[in-house]
């Protein structure tokens, strides 16, 4: 399938070109994320029936994970409202690109940080955490606020969005997963960039910023590090960025050689098989452990869940990799292959999200009516009582969820080991074998 | 600054104060009551004033498990308060006082500790004269072991003591049931022709002429929901919170009321004749009245009325005796 530009389509060229429509969504995201908080902190502390829990970790991680990374890529990142009150400081502006930068610091963010580390040690932290974070609305609350000022306090040190670049839990694997999807943001022709003075989609015109995800859209190669912000559809004056369809994960065919990128498939691959295990699981002691954060118990499954990730899964993946007797570094056949595993482990998530989502999704009808449980009927569903959702179809879903996500991660296999040349069999048994042992944990 | 950007910034700034202050004024505006398991606070507020004669709106919500509220010494159904959710209850108070509220399902191990007041201000109606409690008038050490000096060998079946009791005309007046304990009227049958196990079956008679069905039943239902958990389903001592109380110790004890020499009792056999055949009704009453001072038992006298103490102690003595055939 070749790639269709849907900048071509004048409707959507000037809808991304305006900043009003997005401006639009931004005000409603923030209202929403404010009342997110609010609701943490001042609303019921029973999970179940607060705003926070089931709007962010229900509602919107359904929609998160089983169709704006899919589908969308950074489509969430476009419309976060994390980043704005920061950007707007640092620029201050809300609209228009101002005449004059306010002074800040706008330092460059260090070199030893620029890669997505923090994000790998931001998101574990929650996943650790997860147990009390998703079910206890006073602390995500206050994560939801922390990551907010955290966004305001880089915006104000250092350059562009750094928060979002490289920090941000959730930007660290939306990043990784938004290579599969099917729209991405490019450039027409490298040879108008070549000529191209000034470069104001990297460095800002009076048209717009320069982008805030430090990338330079004459180079961009994958979806990865582009927040799908459309800045410089703004800013670039010869026309030259599209939108475009394309099949899925094409920007996985040329597989990064990144360390951090690697272990953060790992992280996510390993993260969906333990929460299957913790959360869907039978077993009892487990489920204890992560949820009794502190105690003795507890740290045992950090350390589990820790040794699952950087040692076991890894380990083994290494062990394939030794098999293949490559001219290349391990490490450079390790970040490669581990591409393969990166539509397994969206697959992975899907496949868990969806029994998550399903059993959970009537406490979205519930806490929509009363979203603060202070007692209000707003749209007559207050008492809806709980009840799983669509139930027939969370088998047959995973199921297709898991092997197709084989399949496809069977087939980047084989492209990124005949890129570096050597054999994508202990690739795809390796995808194989977590393949059963995910079956096994969810079915 | 542009037109547009002014603007933007207005909404913005708009949004932002509506975000934050709307949730703000409902929050403030929305006095409820929410309940904890002890150990976490239970009732927070936990003292509510009223006025005699003026509906008392309440609403109510759970942090944690289902509870359930209630008044002491009124006459209420109790209210369902479920995790999450907004109980309302409007009540009306005839009478200044201070109310007790307490906590109707056995929501955790400190259950029991789950109380507040209702401060009832304003002039009373229909003054009601006080008298002390029986046991008070009877100057009885309830603390002091009353333990019965023999013991009947299975439970004394009323049925068999009916035709005995009506043969040697044997009666016991309500005073007297009140005052005496098994064991007492027991040993002032001694000189009656029965045998032991007849005279004990004629004292399970007595016992039972003394209550009626309904106040058995209102006593089986007070049993259920407010001491089964601790004494057991059967009386034996052996409730779910049982052992738990047992474990706990001290500490629970202690951080509950900060005291520093509190002992955990288990909770009392109700199926041991020994204890329950030598208290009397008056005995037992200032038990539930008073409550375990030190033990886990609290005081129930804020919360029965007193007819209900009495039906309560009609049905604990149900343990002992065979009231049915
Ligand atoms: S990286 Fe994080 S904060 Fe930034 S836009 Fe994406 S989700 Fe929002
Ligand atoms: S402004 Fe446009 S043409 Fe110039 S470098 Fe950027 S994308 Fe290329
Ligand atoms: S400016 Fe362009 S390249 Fe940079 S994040 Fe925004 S959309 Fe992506």
């Amino acid at each position: 399938m070749a790639k269709i530009e849907l900048t071509r389509s004048p409707f959507i060229k000037n809808a991304l070109k305006s900043r009003y429509p997005q401006l639009a969504v931004f005000i409603i995201m923030l209202v929403g994320y404010i009342f997110a908080i609010l609701a943490g902190l001042i609303g019921t502390p029973v999970g179940s029936h607060n705003f926070s829990i089931v709007f962010v970790w229900i509602a919107w991680w359904a929609v998160l994970i089983l169709v704006a990374v899919p589908f969308f890529g950074r489509g969430w990142c476009a419309v976060c409202p994390i980043p704005l009150p920061g950007e707007w400081l640092q620029r201050g502006a809300i609209l228009s690109p101002p005449g004059k930068r306010p002074k800040w610091l706008n330092l460059r963010v260090p070199k030893m940080f620029r890669n997505i580390w923090m994000q790998n040690i931001s998101f574990l932290l929650l996943a650790l955490f997860s147990s009390v974070l998703l079910t206890t609305p006073n602390i995500t609350g206050i994560v939801l606020a922390a990551m907010l000022f955290a966004a305001i306090g880089l915006s104000t040190i250092f350059e562009r969005c750094a928060f979002c670049r490289y920090l941000c839990p959730v930007g660290g694997f939306i990043g990784l997963y938004s290579q599969t999807a099917p729209i991405e943001l490019r450039i027409k022709d490298k040879q108008v960039c070549v000529q191209c003075e000034g470069k104001p989609c990297y460095n800002g015109s009076e048209l717009g910023y320069g982008c805030p995800w430090d990338v330079f859209p004459g180079g961009l190669s994958k979806n990865t590090y582009c927040g799908l912000c459309m800045e410089c559809i703004r800013t670039c004056p010869h026309d030259n960025i599209a939108v475009n369809l394309r099949p899925f994960s094409a920007d996985l065919a040329k597989p990064s050689t990144r360390i951090d990128e690697a272990f953060k498939a790992f992280i996510m691959l390993g993260s969906a098989m333990i929460y299957a295990g913790v959360l869907l699981g039978p077993w009892g002691a487990f489920k204890d452990a992560a949820y009794n954060v502190g105690t003795s118990a507890w740290f045992m499954y950090v350390i589990i869940f820790l040794a699952i990730i950087f040692g076991i899964l890894p380990g083994f993946f290494t062990l394939g990799i030794l098999k293949t007797k490559s001219r290349l570094p391990v490490k450079h056949c390790f970040a490669s292959l581990a591409t393969a595993l990166i539509p397994l482990g969206l697959m992975f998530w899907v496949a868990f999200s969806l029994s998550f989502v399903l059993t959970n999704a009537s406490y979205i009808v519930a806490a929509l009516s009363d979203p603060l449980g202070f007692g209000w009927n707003l749209f007559g569903t207050t008492n809806t009582a709980w009840q799983p959702m669509l139930t027939s179809i969370l088998a047959p879903g995973q199921t297709l969820a898991l092997v197709g996500g084989l399949i496809w991660s069977a087939r980047t296999a084989q492209k990124a080991s005949s890129e570096i040349n050597i054999s994508s069999i202990p690739t795809i048994v390796y995808s194989f074998i977590l393949t059963l042992v995910m079956f096994w944990l969810l079915l | 600054m542009k037109r547009s950007e002014l603007l933007s910034r207005i909404i913005v700034t708009v949004a932002i104060v509506g975000a934050i202050g709307a949730p703000l004024y409902f929050w403030s505006r929305t006095p409820l009551i929410h309940a904890r398991m002890a150990e976490n606070g239970g009732w927070s507020p936990d003292v509510i004033q009223a006025e005699v004669g003026q509906p008392l709106h309440l609403r109510f919500t759970s942090d944690d498990v289902v509870h359930g509220f209630a008044v002491g010494q009124m006459d209420m159904p109790s209210v369902d308060v479920l995790p999450g959710k907004v109980a309302d209850i409007s009540l009306t108070f005839d009478e200044p006082g201070i109310y007790t509220f307490y906590c109707t399902r056995w929501c955790g191990l400190n259950h029991w500790r789950m109380r507040g007041t209702i401060e009832v201000a304003g002039a009373s109606t229909s003054p009601k004269p006080v008298s002390p409690p029986l046991y008070v008038s009877l100057n009885l050490d309830i603390d002091a072991p009353h333990d019965a000096l023999f013991i009947p060998d299975g439970k004394p079946s009323a049925v068999n003591g009916q035709s005995l009791a009506m043969s040697s005309s044997i009666s016991l007046s309500q005073e007297d049931y009140f005052t005496q304990s098994p064991y007492q009227v027991f040993d002032e049958l001694k000189g009656t022709s029965l045998t032991d196990e007849q005279r004990w079956d004629a004292v399970a008679y007595l016992w039972q002429s003394n209550t009626t069905p309904e106040s058995l039943a209102n006593g089986k239902q007070l049993y259920a929901q407010n001491c089964a958990a601790c004494h057991g389903e059967n009386g034996a001592g052996d409730g779910v919170f049982a052992n738990d109380l047992n474990e706990a110790g001290e500490a629970s004890m202690q951080t509950m009321t900060g005291a520093h020499d509190m002992v955990m009792q288990t909770p009392v056999d109700f199926t041991d004749p020994t204890r329950m055949l030598g208290a009397s009704p008056a005995l037992l009453q200032g038990k539930i009245l008073r409550g375990g001072m030190g033990t886990g038992m609290p005081m129930w006298g804020v919360i029965f009325t007193e007819e209900q103490i009495w039906d309560l102690i009609a049905y604990i003595y149900s343990f002992q005796f065979e009231y049915t055939k």
